[in-house]
């Protein structure tokens, strides 16, 4: 018999950026709110104390802020016919754990959409015609316009104090030969700090692409310029390149994080409350199963407790929003075989390529500073801004030179040929480390029939309920286009004049790799669009089938993105609290009619 | 270490025989009395010392170490356990006289010689707010540690009749600016400022409790606990002479200010009372401290020298104390010493650093410090501890190091100093200190 809570107006499950966005907007609304973090309470400090906090060992290589597998992890397989088999050690993606989530943990890189990617299918339509887009390729229309959702991008970056340069703020070009990136859309405002500096290697991009007759930005970067307070009062601090970023809490407060730009606020909030160590098993439904209760969950004495509420909101990672909706029985389960079923669709992913160029000695690219969010990047071959009516594929991608920090277990990098070993591979990499760049190709990554989430039929979690089963593997579509933008980038590259390339593309036949790491940018299973039989969200990312129930994240995406997911994932979730707080408060109910 | 300069202490007797008086007459619940009454207790901190940790609000209970053993704070509730039938002469008596119900003399942490000068209207809307805005709660108070004859009361009372001022109006200054005016009143009176930054004789009283009298007054303490309560006069070494008064203003409300930030006991104050305070109040405050003249006549502008930003942006660390600067400190409070505005303090100037006595930048060092969120400004930096990772030897380098450079006036420190200020908090490394993986949830 689990114990029952006092009922609150909201209780929201997870606490990373769109549980933190959700618990700030709906407090503000009045609402009496509960956060449940599975993982423990985190914080700049002591979470990210200096100098502790820069460990390689206890952070990248023992993983100290991601997922706990012993106690949850999914299952993979790649295709119908296979057998899943749970995922053991985490590799090709890594999910936070704790307060802040992946919040925490994330580099910093804050880039609104694309406003074509948000009506893909549509555009390829239109555009090259409905025969284009290949046979089980199941790409569809967010729903939702950029123009809608510009005034909740703008009021995110002043959240986050992202760092950039705007090409056109209402209409009148602002950025050119500042950094600007002339294939961004119109924005209401400039970004809230000017952009970060550049290291050597991202100059030498910049020089290079546009030796190449492309278009180098500033890439948007959620980590500090300088100090910045705020709409909340919040304050940050200046990035000092320390090159700490991704899968460390920021010791100079400078990279956005829910504990950092959110949190503190929250904290002054009488009626809101942060229970860490809450796992919770299941959203509750009514008889109906039309309406949710609350939410079940095991506190961390390991009891069962009821939190009951007016509003639910699954603001977990992707695949674990997917999977509480299965559980609760929210949305009818996708089935790949006759494609009915919308919870568990449409799950993508990141189509990434890299390139590492080695120089002579002479050029010093001192990869040991860095930031996460800082580089210089290219849109030339980002969404749909090239013609891909020779090409056949579907998709874009951004390049970039992002210096992120290049430690000293993981980053090491030597020109292909080099012993993996021993006195020739120490001599390799004394000579290269301080001479060598790093350039990726971001791809989108596209929806597939057989690309999906389910609950796997064997293996149970600590709490024994089933594991999410991810069916997943690249398809000829990824690996064409994967080619083409190396190619690209490999035209780049040559222009720096590099003594050696190494380049890290997928080949023909090449299968999903759970061990070699893509991105942590998961999509899609539970997503929002206009039609309930073909998504499990509305525009607002309201369940279609449970009205009380919203479900922000990149879950909510139909595809993967060029561009890194958070921007959008912060822009949608200020639009579905709007919403909720607008209409959805004044009359409960479905805010589209099915 | 000397009690009497802690943040004050209010500790009054227990009344021998309170069931024989009648009931405390109702002074009437005037709402807006009672919302005044709020507003000066928060302007007089009484919640500061008179809740124990963890505590009901004013219920007492604090301990209090002296020389001569744990006193605690009393319960200031309207329960019958606390002062619930105190008629208005006898909490008058108490706040303004220092004399409890019964007649016994208070400890003089309860800083009722500041209290003196409070006035009768607001002396009526304090009563009104703790009869009738503060929940009564049930506690008795707890006796003094102090063994006798120590413990004998009767001694305090010649202190009382030999240092504390007479209770009388408080008087502007013929032809005094009316807001510094408020601003004498609030720090001289409920603000009780002194209590920790003037300095005490060696009888413990405060060598001065007013502008008038002289230039001890608010010229900084003793350490206490391994802080000081800095000079707030007009010095620019040590003092407030290098602040605006809208520094002051916005350290006061929001605990930090574009150069400083706050630390030590001056944390609570900032958050359980100046941060409640009007802007007026606040800019009075600020406006009467800059009017406080420096207390060395020699005192002059801290003069910014690039020496030493310059040989360290040149890479040459070989002055004492510079490479464990650069290693520790310089990230965030940056090579030329000027820091982040707003979110991490300068040290170059910043008077906390030239204090006579290091101890404050000392324990800084050690033990770290957390800047507490307050309304306007939700955000608690951290500075972390060094302790754990810093030998004697090397806290006083680089403390040297920050009290010598960019024209700091600072003398140096040695390991004697600073091991004086270890406490076992700081002597020893803990597995957090070596990125052990700790759960911090704490429940």
């Amino acid at each position: 018999m689990a114990n029952a809570m006092k009922k609150a107006d909201v209780v929201i499950v997870g606490f990373g950026w769109t549980g933190a966005i959700m618990a700030k907007e709906l407090t503000e609304a009045g609402l009496q709110v509960v956060a449940l973090e599975r993982g423990p309470m985190r914080d700049t400090y002591p979470d990210g104390s200096y100098p502790q906090v820069i460990d390689e060992l206890t952070y990248s290589i023992r993983k100290k802020l991601f997922q706990d597998l012993s106690r949850e992890t999914v299952t993979i397989r790649h295709g119908l016919d296979d057998v899943a088999l749970p995922n053991r050690q985490l590799g090709a993606f890594l999910p936070g754990d704790g307060v802040g989530g992946a919040g925490l943990h994330w580099s910093g890189v804050h880039f609104r959409v694309d406003p074509v990617e948000l009506r893909l299918r549509s555009h390829y339509e239109e555009r090259y015609g409905k025969g284009f887009i290949p046979d089980g390729m199941t790409i569809q229309d967010f729903g939702v316009s950029y123009e809608e959702l510009e005034p909740y991008f703008d009021f995110a970056e002043k959240v986050f104090g992202t760092s950039g340069q705007a090409w056109t703020v209402k209409g009148e070009t602002v950025g050119q030969g500042s950094g600007g990136n002339p294939f961004a859309p119109d924005r209401s405002d400039h970004f809230p700090l000017p952009s970060q500096k550049n290291t050597y290697s991202a100059q030498l991009f910049q020089q290079a692409a546009a030796a190449v007759g492309y278009h180098p930005y500033n890439l948007p970067s959620a980590n500090t310029s300088g100090p910045y307070t705020n709409p909340y009062g919040v304050q940050m601090g200046p990035c000092n390149f320390c090159g700490f970023c991704s899968g460390y809490v920021c010791y100079m407060y400078s990279k956005a994080s829910p504990n950092l730009n959110i949190l503190p606020a929250l904290r002054q909030a009488p009626n809101f409350e942060l229970r860490p160590n809450s796992h919770v098993l299941r959203v509750n439904l009514d008889s109906s199963g039309s309406r949710a209760t609350g939410v079940t969950y095991v506190d961390a004495q390991g009891r069962e407790v009821e939190q009951p509420a007016d509003i639910v909101i699954l603001g977990a990672f992707q695949f674990h929003n997917v999977r509480l909706m299965l559980l609760s029985g929210i949305g009818k389960p996708y089935d790949p075989k006759t494609g009915d079923g919308v919870v568990g669709r449409n799950f993508a992913y990141q189509n990434m390529a890299t390139i590492k160029a080695y120089f002579d000695q002479d050029v010093h690219t001192n990869p040991f500073i860095g930031a996460g969010g800082n580089g210089v990047a290219v849109d030339d071959f980002n969404a749909d801004n090239f013609d891909h009516g020779p090409h056949g594929f579907v998709g874009g991608s951004p390049f970039w030179v992002n210096q992120a920090g290049t430690r000293p277990i993981g980053g090491i990098s030597n020109p292909p040929g080099t012993p993996a070993w021993g006195s020739a591979w120490k001599r390799a990499t004394a000579e290269n480390y301080t001479h060598h760049l790093s350039m990726d190709a971001h791809g989108a990554h596209q929806s597939y029939r057989d690309n999906y989430l389910d609950l796997d039929p064997t293996y149970k979690d600590a709490y024994g309920q089933p594991l999410l089963r991810m069916t997943f593997d690249w398809k000829d579509n990824d690996i064409r286009m994967n080619q083409f933008m190396v190619g690209k980038v490999r035209r780049i590259a040559e222009a720096m004049n590099p003594k050696a390339l190494a380049i890290l593309g997928k080949q023909p036949g090449d299968r999903f790799n759970t061990q070699s790491y893509q991105t942590t940018h998961l999509n899609g299973g539970a997503i929002m669009g206009s039609d309930p039989k073909t998504s499990a969200v509305n525009r607002y990312l309201q369940s279609w089938d449970v009205h009380n129930v919203f479900v922000p994240g990149a879950s909510a995406f139909p595809q993967g993105l060029g561009y890194n997911p958070t921007g959008l994932v912060a822009a949608l979730t200020y639009w579905a609290a709007r919403a909720i707080r607008e209409q959805y408060l004044k009359n409960p109910g479905p805010l589209v009619q099915a | 270490m000397n009690p009497f300069t802690a943040t004050a202490l209010a500790l009054t007797l227990a009344g021998p025989a309170l069931a024989a008086q009648p009931p405390a007459p109702d002074e009437g619940a005037d709402p807006a009395l009672i919302v005044r009454g709020d507003y000066l207790a928060r302007a007089g901190d009484c919640v500061a010392c008179h809740t124990a940790k963890g505590g009901k609000p004013f219920a007492g209970g604090l301990p209090m170490e002296t020389p001569i053993g744990t006193l605690y704070s009393t319960n200031i509730t309207p329960d019958k356990t606390g002062i619930g039938e105190y008629r208005f002469e006898d909490f008058d008596k108490a706040v303004r006289h220092g004399i409890a119900k019964g007649g016994g003399t208070l400890y003089p942490a309860m800083p009722y010689p500041s209290y003196a000068r409070v006035s009768d209207e607001d002396m009526r809307a304090l009563y009104a707010y703790f009869m009738h805005g503060v929940e009564p709660v049930a506690q008795e108070n707890r006796d003094s540690d102090i063994p006798w004859p120590l413990s004998m009361r009767w001694p305090l009372a010649f202190w009382r009749w030999t240092f504390a001022p007479k209770v009388e109006a408080f008087v502007p200054a013929p032809g005094q600016d009316p807001v510094v005016a408020r601003g004498a009143y609030l720090v001289e009176g409920l603000g009780h400022c002194g209590a920790c930054h003037t300095p005490r004789a060696f009888t413990m009283q405060e060598k001065s409790l007013d502008a008038g009298d002289g230039d001890a007054f608010l010229s900084g303490s003793a350490p206490l606990e391994g802080w000081i309560a800095k000079n707030l006069r007009g010095d620019h070494t040590d003092g407030l002479g290098s602040w605006s008064e809208a520094q002051l203003v916005a350290f006061l409300k929001t605990g930090r200010s574009e150069r400083s930030a706050v630390f030590g006991g001056m944390s609570d104050v900032v958050v359980h009372s100046m941060q409640y305070l009007r802007d007026d109040d606040l800019l009075a405050i600020a406006r009467y401290l800059k009017s406080l003249p420096a207390r060395n006549p020699q005192d002059t502008p801290h003069a910014y020298d690039r020496q030493v930003a310059d040989a360290l942006w040149k890479g040459d660390d070989s002055r004492p104390g510079a490479a464990l600067y650069l290693d520790n400190c310089a990230a965030c409070h940056r090579t030329d010493g000027q820091g982040y505005a707003r979110v991490f303090p300068a040290l170059a100037g910043n008077p906390v650093v030239q204090t006579e006595d290091p101890s404050s930048l000392i324990s800084l060092v050690l033990k770290g410090g957390t800047l507490p969120a307050t309304h306007q400004a939700p955000s608690t930096f951290t500075m972390p501890a060094f302790g754990w990772r810093l030998s004697d030897q090397q806290v006083a380098e680089v403390v040297s190091f920050i009290r010598g450079s960019w024209g700091n006036r600072g003398a140096a420190v040695s390991a004697r100093d600073v091991e004086r200020l270890r406490d076992d908090d700081s002597a020893h490394t803990s597995g957090d200190d070596i990125g052990q993986v700790t759960d911090h949830s704490g429940g």
